[in-house]
């Protein structure tokens, strides 16, 4: 038996609840949040530390009161959700999407949507993504896998830790693992910048007097059954580690915080193109994927520095998915895909979200999301071109690869536009 | 003394020197809002406090809280000393305080999430 659903949103966390909440508000009433772990929130949960909510409430909240405040806003909207089920796979069809779910209390079975917002959010590299030399002991873990460990089940991992990367999990849990009476060697980093925002440098690293070795990684880790300790090694600026440089430290464990990987798993099997760049779907300005009624919001998408932003994206996708159902768009997308501009990551550039506008599309603005390939200390121009013309420009004091970054297109704008392809590029 | 520090305002991330001897004299921001954070950095830094509490429940076993106002650095490790026999009952619902006064500042430790069962 199958059941027909207008919307189903893949995964409970702030992107998913973002996009159910307000597809909801846009007219549809049958929705469902389809959610892996036992609870909505997704990984807020596990965040207990506080600086979310600051640009989207305008205060500042810890990750569960965030997740909290979200999830107050589907009291009584009428929208199902499923719980400690995984969605095996999806189908696409002309009438819709099929859903395989797979739980322990009700089975195997499959649903029927109109609609799909892809939120499953991003999960952690680990030891094998980097591959560090050593024995294969106990004690290496993610950084995040330490984070739930400790504040949610209540374990501690270990007493004497190093932290490698310095992305914001890793400088979170070196001052969480401090607080809770561990000893934190060092945080050491193979750039030589940080990936993390500066206020977790100052709150983490600095006011706990740990120590950051910018150009430096592990080149060792050692231990029999537990890690018994560390070898790090200053790195050259082609990120070889340099001979003569190694120091050793006692450790008992090992946390990495070396980036995060969107989890698309689903979204390739259903054939969706993927960018490289981002390890997300290719989306348009209102977040639809290369399939028709699919859409992806949140760290699915691209890895965000801030919720606020996810929550923003979510509610986007959650709008044009309720327009998409209700038959709302104003033309058919296949002729749209044929005016579609491909917007292009120029120099200084890594990536950019969308990475495909439709000027005739729903959306009146288009802010479109990027990150820089390297830190700038000096005031640089962001420039968007059409060819030589020059469609959008913006001055920045200061950018850095950690922190995202928007431009603001509007429907003015996009109407100038002679060309197939806009390039984005950091000018002087 | 002079010290150095790392503005968090905003992301730019100016690197201040604020002079303890010539009244906190700030150096290096490229703003206002600098000025005030390094004054206040340095004659008296505070920081909200976040950590858990034990719960008796079998989904939950830890409780997420905070300090619903910052508290000054310097009694950021005693605070967390309070924690550590305290036992949650329940049903526990954000906002609910955990424990009040916390070191005689006039700020309390709340739930920062709901525990129902």
């Amino acid at each position: 038996m199958t059941e027909r659903y207008q919307l189903i949103v893949i995964g409970g966390g702030p992107a998913g609840l973002g996009a159910a909440i307000r597809a909801r508000e846009n007219g549809l009433s049958r929705i469902l949040i389809v959610e892996r772990d036992v609870e909505l929130g997704g990984i807020l949960n596990q965040c207990i530390h506080n600086g979310f909510g600051l640009h989207y409430f305008g205060e500042e909240l810890t990750g569960p009161e965030y997740a909290g405040r979200v999830t107050d806003r589907l009291e009584g909207q009428g929208i199902d959700i499923v719980c400690d089920t995984m969605v095996l796979s999806i189908e696409s069809g002309a009438e819709g999407h099929r859903l395989c779910l797979m739980s322990a209390k009700e089975g195997y079975r499959f649903l029927d949507t109109k609609a799909l917002v892809l939120a499953m959010g991003c999960r952690e590299r680990t030891r094998g993504a980097i591959g560090i030399p050593g024995t294969r002991v106990a004690g290496i873990l993610t950084a995040g896998t330490a984070q739930r460990y400790v504040n949610m089940e209540g374990y501690m991992v270990g007493r004497r830790v190093i932290v490698l990367g310095s992305g914001d999990i890793g400088l979170i849990m070196a001052r969480r693992m401090v607080l809770e009476g561990a000893e934190v060697l060092a945080c050491v980093e193979i750039m030589p910048y940080s990936g993390g925002l500066a206020r977790n440098l100052v709150q983490c690293l600095d006011d706990y007097g740990i120590t950051l070795l910018l150009s430096h990684t592990i080149t060792r880790i050692k231990g029999k059954s537990r890690v018994e300790g560390v070898t790090v090694q200053q790195v050259d600026a082609s990120l070889k580690p340099i001979e003569g440089t190694e120091q050793d430290f006692d450790v008992d464990t090992v946390l990495l915080s070396v980036g995060l990987i969107p989890e698309n798993e689903l979204t390739r099997a259903a054939g969706i193109t993927i960018d490289p760049r981002t390890g997300g779907p290719v989306v348009y300005e209102n977040k639809e994927t290369a399939v028709d009624g699919i859409f992806a919001c949140g760290n699915v998408l691209h890895v965000h520095d801030l919720v606020d932003y996810v929550t923003e994206e979510s509610e986007e996708a959650g709008k044009a998915a309720a327009m998409y159902v209700l038959g709302q768009e104003k033309e058919h997308p296949e002729k749209l895909e044929k005016e579609a501009i491909d917007v292009v990551a120029g120099p200084g550039i890594a990536y950019t979200i969308p990475q495909k506008i439709r000027p005739a599309g729903e959306s009146e603005k288009t802010r479109i999301f990027f990150r820089v390939r390297q830190p700038y200390k000096s005031p640089k121009r962001l420039v968007l071109r059409d060819g030589e013309q020059i469609i959008a420009s913006s001055r920045r004091p200061y950018m850095a690869p950690g922190e995202m970054e928007h431009l603001m297109v509007n429907q003015h704008m996009l109407e100038m536009i002679k060309g197939r392809t806009l390039v984005l590029s950091v000018e002087d | 003394m002079v010290k150095e520090l790392i503005c968090i305002v905003c992301p730019q991330g100016c690197h201040l020197t604020v002079d303890e001897e010539k009244d906190c004299q700030v150096s290096g921001n490229r703003c206002a809002r600098g000025v005030a954070y390094g004054k206040s950095e340095v004659m008296n830094p505070t920081r909200i406090l976040t950590s858990t509490v034990c719960v008796r429940s079998a989904l939950h076993p830890r409780c997420p809280v905070k300090t619903d106002r910052p508290i000054p650095k310097k009694d950021l490790l005693r605070a967390m000393t309070l924690l550590d026999d305290m036992v949650l009952v329940p049903p526990v619902r954000r906002g609910d305080v955990v424990i009040a006064k916390v070191l005689g500042h006039s700020c309390d430790f709340v739930a920062t999430r709901d525990i129902l069962e």
